[in-house]
Parts: C-alpha cells; sequence; structure tokens
C-alpha cells in the first residue's frame, strides 16, 4: 500500500546515518490505525531508501493472529491487549477518542452518561424525553468485535446483550453515513474520523459528554473519558528494522503525522 | 491420442485449465469445512438455531435469524425481480418497434453492469430516507428487498430476452398466420417453450442474490432478529461473514466460516434445482 519504489541510497545520505537499514517490513492490522502506518511508512522508507514497508488492513484480530502465526512483523491493534494475549508486547502509538454523533439538524448539544446508557438500553426511545424533537431514536451499533464497540461497553459498563440497536453497522465511516441521512440517529465514532468528515462538510456533530466537549484538545488533556490505544505489537526476538520502525513512529516527526490524522500523540 | 498434435495439446492445456477450477473448487469447499469444524466440534448443533441471540464474545451463537433474513431477501426480491424483468422482457420482444427494443436492451445490459455497491450507496441515500418516513429506521428487510430487486432485475431481463428469442420461429409464424391475437401467442406458445431456460435463468439469478453482500449490508440495518414486518432490520449470513470478519477470532471466525458453509450449501442446493429442472424438461 505504501510502498515507493527503491532508490539507491546518496553517499551522503550514508554518512548520516549510522546504520543502514535494508529489508523489508509487513505491517497488517486494525484498519483504524491503517491509514496512518501507511504515512508513517512513506516516511520512513524516504529517511531509509533501501527499505521497505508493507501495510495491509483487516481489523484488529488479524494483526493479532499474523503476528502470532509469524507472517508479519509488525501487527496494529486499535484497543489495549487482553489478558489472554500477553505473548505479545505492545508499543503505544497514539491514542483516539470515541465520541458520541447525531444530525447536525439535532438541537441536543450535550448527554450525561447516564443518559448515554439509557438510550443504548432503550430506556430513553424519544429525544422528546431529553427535550428533543418528537421523533423515535435510532440507535446505531456496532458489529461483534470491534474496537469501538468494546471501548464503548466497557465504559459504559454494558453487555452488548443488552443493548437494543436499530442498526447494525461496522466501520466508522458507514455510521457517520447513516447519521447523516438520518436526523434522529445517535452513533458513536471515533473522534478523527468525526472531525475529518465535519470538516468536509458532512451533517453531523459531536455531543459533549459529562459536559466535556468531544475533540482533539479535550483527548490530550486527558479530560475526555472515552478513549482508546492504537498500539503496534510485536513477539519477541524482533530485528534491528522492526525496532527501528517502532522508534520512528513514536519520534517528533511522527507527531505530526499522527496529529494530521485526528489521533493524539502519546510520546511528547 | 488424438491425430495431431495440436489436437493433444489443445487437449491437455483445456484439461489442465478445468483442473484447476475444479481443484480451486474443492480446496475452497474443504477450507470452510475445516475451519467450520473448530465451532461444530465445540458448539452443539441445536445452538445455532436455539441459542438467545448472536453475541459470539459472549457465546452465543444463534445463526437461524440470518439463515432466514437471507431467505427473507432473496424470495422477496425474486418476486419483485421475476414479473418486472419477464414483462419488460416480453414488452422489448413483442410489442415495442425494433429501434425501442434495441435501446431498451443496451439499457438494461448496462443497469447489469453497475457494481452493487452503487446501488447500495443510492438505497442508503434514497430509498432508506424514503422508507424512514413511513417506519423508523428505513435500513429494514423492504430497503434490502428493493435494492436486491434493481440488482437482479437486469439479468432476469437478458436471461429472459434469451429464452424467448429461442422459441421456435416456426411455431410464431404459424401462429401469427392463424390470426391468433399477441396475448394468446405469448400465453400459449412463447411461454410454455421458453419455460425451461426461464426457470434454470431465474434460479441462477436466485443464487445470485443470496449471496449479495455490500449492498444489503448497507441498507438492512444489520440486527440479528426475526423481522416483525418488511420495515424491521434483518441480517443476512453474507451481511454477517462481511461486518465481522476482520474482527473475529477463535470461535467467532470459525462461526462466520460455518455462515459461508450454510450459504454455499443454499447456493449448491439451488444449482443443482436449476440443472434438474433443464434435465427434466429436456426429456419430457
Amino acid at each position: 500500500m505504501a510502498s515507493c519504489s527503491p532508490q539507491q541510497p546518496t553517499p551522503d545520505l550514508k554518512r548520516n546515518k549510522p546504520i543502514t537499514l535494508s529489508g523489508k517490513l509487513t505491517i497488517t492490522g486494525s484498519s483504524t490505525i491503517a491509514p496512518l502506518a501507511a504515512e508513517l511508512a512513506k516516511q520512513f522508507e524516504k529517511q531509509h531508501p533501501n527499505t521497505k514497508v508493507d501495510v495491509q488492513t483487516g481489523g484488529s484480530s488479524r494483526g493479532i493472529t499474523d503476528i502470532r502465526r509469524g507472517t508479519s512483523d509488525i501487527g496494529m491493534v486499535s484497543r489495549k491487549l487482553k489478558s489472554n494475549e500477553s505473548d505479545l508486547t505492545s508499543h503505544l502509538l497514539a491514542k483516539d477518542g470515541v465520541s458520541i454523533i447525531v444530525h447536525k439538524s439535532n438541537p441536543i448539544l450535550e448527554l450525561s452518561e447516564h443518559q448515554i446508557k439509557q438510550i443504548y438500553l432503550n430506556k430513553i426511545d424519544n429525544w422528546k424525553l431529553l427535550n428533543g424533537m418528537d421523533k423515535k431514536i435510532t440507535v446505531i451499533n456496532k458489529a461483534e468485535g470491534r474496537s469501538t464497540l468494546e471501548v464503548f461497553l466497557k465504559h459504559f459498563n454494558l453487555n452488548n446483550t443488552q443493548i437494543k440497536p436499530s442498526i447494525i453497522i461496522g466501520d466508522n465511516e458507514q455510521a457517520v453515513k447513516l447519521v447523516a441521512n438520518n436526523p434522529h440517529a445517535i452513533a458513536y465514532v471515533s473522534i478523527g474520523t468525526a472531525e475529518y468528515d465535519i470538516g468536509l462538510g458532512v451533517p453531523i456533530k459531536t455531543l459533549a459528554l459529562n459536559g466535556i466537549p468531544a475533540n482533539k484538545k479535550a483527548l490530550i488533556s486527558k479530560q475526555f473519558p472515552l478513549s482508546r490505544e492504537l498500539n503496534f505489537i510485536t513477539k519477541e526476538n524482533i530485528s534491528a528494522l522492526t525496532i527501528a520502525f517502532i522508534n520512528f513512529s513514536q519520534s517528533k516527526t511522527a507527531n505530526s503525522i499522527i496529529e494530521g490524522f485526528g489521533f493524539v500523540p502519546t510520546h511528547p | 491420442m488424438f491425430p495431431h498434435t495440436r489436437d493433444t495439446l489443445l487437449f491437455f492445456t483445456l484439461i489442465s485449465l478445468v483442473g484447476i477450477s475444479v481443484i480451486c473448487l474443492l480446496f475452497i469447499i474443504f477450507y470452510l469445512v475445516s475451519e467450520s469444524s473448530i465451532i461444530l466440534s465445540e458448539i452443539n448443533l441445536r445452538h445455532y438455531f436455539f441459542d438467545d441471540s448472536w453475541h459470539p464474545s459472549e457465546n452465543q451463537f444463534l445463526l437461524l435469524p440470518m439463515i432466514v433474513g437471507s431467505l427473507f431477501i432473496t424470495i422477496g426480491a425474486m418476486f419483485l425481480a421475476i414479473p418486472l424483468g419477464i414483462f419488460t422482457a416480453i414488452l422489448c420482444q413483442f410489442y415495442v418497434p425494433n429501434w425501442l427494443s434495441q435501446s431498451l436492451q443496451r439499457i438494461v445490459e448496462i443497469l447489469s453492469g453497475i457494481p452493487s455497491v452503487v446501488y447500495g450507496f443510492w438505497g442508503v441515500v434514497v430509498i432508506v430516507p424514503l422508507l424512514a418516513t413511513i417506519q423508523a429506521p428505513g435500513t429494514s428487510l423492504l430497503a434490502g428487498v428493493i435494492v436486491l430487486t434493481f440488482i437482479i432485475m437486469p439479468g432476469i431481463v437478458l436471461i429472459a430476452n434469451n429464452a424467448f428469442q429461442n422459441v421456435e420461429k416456426m411455431h410464431l409464424h404459424n401462429a401469427i398466420a392463424l390470426g391468433l391475437s399477441r396475448y394468446s401467442i405469448i400465453r400459449h406458445i412463447v411461454f410454455p417453450s421458453a419455460q425451461r431456460g426461464l426457470l434454470s435463468g431465474i434460479i441462477l439469478q436466485s443464487g445470485r442474490a443470496i449471496g449479495e453482500t455490500l449492498a444489503v449490508l448497507m441498507v438492512c440495518g444489520n440486527v440479528v432478529q426475526f423481522p416483525g414486518n418488511i420495515f424491521e432490520p434483518i441480517r443476512t449470513l453474507t451481511s454477517n461473514i462481511a461486518l465481522e470478519m476482520a474482527y473475529a477470532m477463535d470461535l467467532h471466525r470459525s462461526a462466520l466460516f460455518l455462515s459461508g458453509l450454510i450459504l454455499m450449501l443454499v447456493v449448491l442446493t439451488l444449482i443443482l434445482l436449476a440443472e434438474r429442472f433443464e434435465l427434466s424438461t429436456k426429456t419430457t
């Protein structure tokens, strides 16, 4: 995905680098991290012209499966590692917030955690009960296994079996599309995605949670409660190239790239 | 084997190409069976039919609503697309001047070439908001049926056109000479002799309908439930795989392969049915 044509290193470049890295890295996993990883890979290849970094998506669980099977060098996982995944090492890359979104025309500006919980449990099923319009709430939930779902459930202390959704969808963009076309819908998506789409003029808005606005600023200052980790994962015995790439992705240069994708860097 | 070496060469090339496709098919079936066997060996068959819900992370593996969903949406779409398709073909073949018939056929061919995801997007933007005005949220069994109808209708027109063209010209000429009405000709001559091609073609189209994934995923709402009416959301077997495959692990992943296996069995049954129709009508 992020392959540049390999160039011959100029002698100058070689002198500037203490070690010349070469070889190929394969990175697979979370579709949330993939675009960011691809951009990081592009910059990394520029710095180390003899390397090639291949980024493939397929979801966090593919990231884990591939690392365990040894078919990739780095896995991308958009959540914390679980207790049964202690055979793997995680390298924190960035943080992403999950924000509640509604249609732009919806008069509601903020919801408390309790209200959101009641909505997803179907105990509040009309916007009227929240001083909104007299319309039934369309509850959009994520499909089983999605990491935004896991973050959401864990934060609100819910079981997925308790939730009575009107619509179940897969990725963030699908949620945005549905909310943009349905003035009575509520969904939760990655803050990065929401801000990106709002920037493009898509008619959605993020809701403040317990009075804290859902934006990057609140995320950086660690006020915003609903957030998740974006991790690179590896097994033991990793190559010099893998170490170099992970170090690069946690460097200052990487931070501006990370912010460009609407995520919050964790290594200032 | 053959008197000319060229023939021998061609024969072996062809046989190896056919061999490759057969082996691929066998591998796919083998892979589906072996991946689903993980869950089949651990979770008893009745769980897929009688569990409370589909929540693999909480060990609930109810697959039945999705089998029903797949069947409902396919039957619904066939119910709309078959008359639409056949009547369009009749119009093209028997009622309109040649130039119009030609251009109608071109249009249908273009329609059949539009990727289904485009129909899905159209469904999200047009059909779903429209249905939402009747009953929220709009993403529903009916939305899926409507979008799917548009996806398979062009195929049915093409099949029906083909079947009607294959009707013995002699019969038609005789009928016209006898002064029969167009209605009688179509009803009593064209239909009976085109029946075989129509039926097997339609069954093959239903295989396509049940296998359609992305467009259906976009407009059906994907809630795993038995729909109370046509305005309620459903999830199909195909959407189930597409939605969750990327994130599924262990038993969950295996359960998705099982969805695929069930789907494959349904489609295989349909194909066998189509073959039977073709054979049985050939011998009579």
